[in-house]
C-alpha cells in the first residue's frame, strides 16, 4: 500500500487550553485540537487566538494535530 | 483497525486466507516462459470468484484488473495486460481476495524460467525479511520491531529496502492502520495487540531504494532501473505467535 503521510492544513487558532494545547478552526471549517511542535517550544513562539498557523494532520487520527508554523 | 477475536470472524478471515493461498500455488505454477500476464489475471479471478469470493483489487481506487504482476524492475502495482513472461524474469504477483466482508493480501516473487543468481538472491532474501518480520507479530511487541527485522535482513544482504510502500493493517477492508514499514527503528511505533491482523509486505530493490510511478498511474518501477521483489502475507496475531493465514505450504515456518 502507499505510505500516507501527514498532510499540512492551514487554521486559525480559537482559543489556548492547558498544556499548551490549542482548539484549531482549520480551513475547511473543522475545529481540531492541536499541540505545538517541540522546535516552536524551544523558540518560545508564543500562539494566541486569533494567529494563522499551519497544522500538520496525519491520516491517522483527523481530530489531533500539530502545530508547526505560525504566521506574522 | 479490526481486531478478530470471535470465532466467527476468525474463521471466515482463515477460509478467505485459504482461498488466497490456494490462488497462489495456481498462480505460481503457471509462472513460466511464454505467459501472457493478462492470462495470470483472468485465472487467479475466475478461481477467486470459483470459490464465492471476490478479487479485492479489482476496482480498488479504480485499479483495472483483478491482480497485481510486476515483472523486473516493476516494484508493486504492475497491471496484467499483453506482455509475455520471458525466461529470467524476475514476476512478483500480489492478489487480494475478500470474502464474506474479509480481507486478505499476499505476494510472492519468483524467477520465471532459468534466472540469474542475482534476481534469485533477491528473491530469497525478501522473502526471508517477510519470514524475520512475522516472528516479530507478537503482542506486546511494536510495529517497529517487525520495521526493523525487515530492513536489517534486506540491508545487510546488500539490498535497499522501498519506503514510499508499507504494510499495513487488513481484515475488513483491505488497508487498515496501522502503516507497518519495512524499515525502521526497535520498540518503536504502535504496540501489537493480540487479534491485530497484518499485511506484512516487505520491498527490496537490487539497486537505490528510489521508486518512481509510471503513466498509468500504477505501475510502480525503480528509479535506477534495478530489479525488485515483494513478499507478503496476511498475519493474525495470537496469544500463542503469529497465524499465516495466506499460507500456501511451500515454506512453513
Amino acid at each position: 500500500m502507499v505510505k500516507e503521510d501527514i498532510v499540512e492544513v492551514k487554521g486559525t487558532v480559537l482559543e489556548a487550553l492547558p498544556n499548551a494545547m490549542f482548539k484549531v478552526e482549520l480551513e475547511t471549517g473543522k475545529v481540531i485540537l492541536a499541540h505545538i511542535s517541540g522546535k516552536m517550544r524551544m523558540h518560545y513562539i508564543r500562539i494566541l487566538p486569533g494567529d494563522k498557523v499551519t497544522v500538520q494532520i496525519s491520516k491517522y487520527d483527523p481530530t489531533k494535530g500539530r502545530i508547526v508554523y505560525r504566521y506574522k | 483497525m479490526s481486531k478478530l477475536i470471535s470465532d466467527d470472524e476468525v474463521e471466515k478471515i482463515r477460509q478467505s486466507g485459504k482461498i488466497l493461498a490456494e490462488v497462489i500455488r495456481e498462480i505460481k505454477r503457471l509462472i513460466i516462459p511464454g505467459v501472457k500476464t493478462s492470462f495470470l489475471d483472468q485465472v487467479a479471478a475466475d478461481l477467486i470468484k470459483s470459490h464465492g469470493a471476490r478479487p479485492a483489487f479489482l476496482g480498488y481506487r479504480g485499479y483495472p484488473a483483478s491482480i497485481c504482476i510486476s515483472i523486473n524492475e516493476q516494484v508493486v502495482h504492475g497491471i496484467p495486460g499483453e506482455r509475455v513472461i520471458e525466461s529470467g524474469d524476475l514476476v512478483s504477483v500480489d492478489i487480494g481476495v475478500e470474502f464474506q466482508g474479509f480481507y486478505t493480501d499476499a505476494a510472492f516473487s519468483v524467477v520465471a524460467g532459468d534466472g540469474n543468481s542475482l534476481a534469485q538472491k533477491l528473491v530469497e532474501v525478501t522473502e526471508k525479511s517477510l519470514y524475520e518480520g512475522i516472528k516479530r507479530a507478537l503482542p506486546g511487541n511494536r510495529i517497529g520491531d517487525i520495521s526493523h527485522a525487515i530492513q536489517e535482513t534486506i540491508e545487510s544482504a546488500g539490498f535497499s529496502v522501498v519506503r514510499d510502500f508499507v504494510g499495513h493493517g487488513v481484515g475488513r477492508a483491505l488497508h487498515e492502520e496501522p502503516q507497518i514499514p519495512n524499515f525502521g527503528k526497535k520498540n518503536r511505533g504502535v504496540v501489537i495487540e493480540e487479534g491485530m491482523v497484518l499485511a506484512i509486505e516487505p520491498m527490496a530493490n537490487e539497486g537505490g531504494y528510489q521508486v518512481e510511478i509510471l503513466d498509468d498511474d500504477w505501475t510502480v518501477v525503480t528509479k535506477d532501473g534495478g530489479l525488485s521483489a515483494h513478499f507478503e502475507h496476511t498475519v493474525w496475531v495470537t496469544k500463542k505467535g503469529p497465524v499465516i493465514l495466506t499460507h500456501s505450504g511451500d515454506k512453513e515456518q
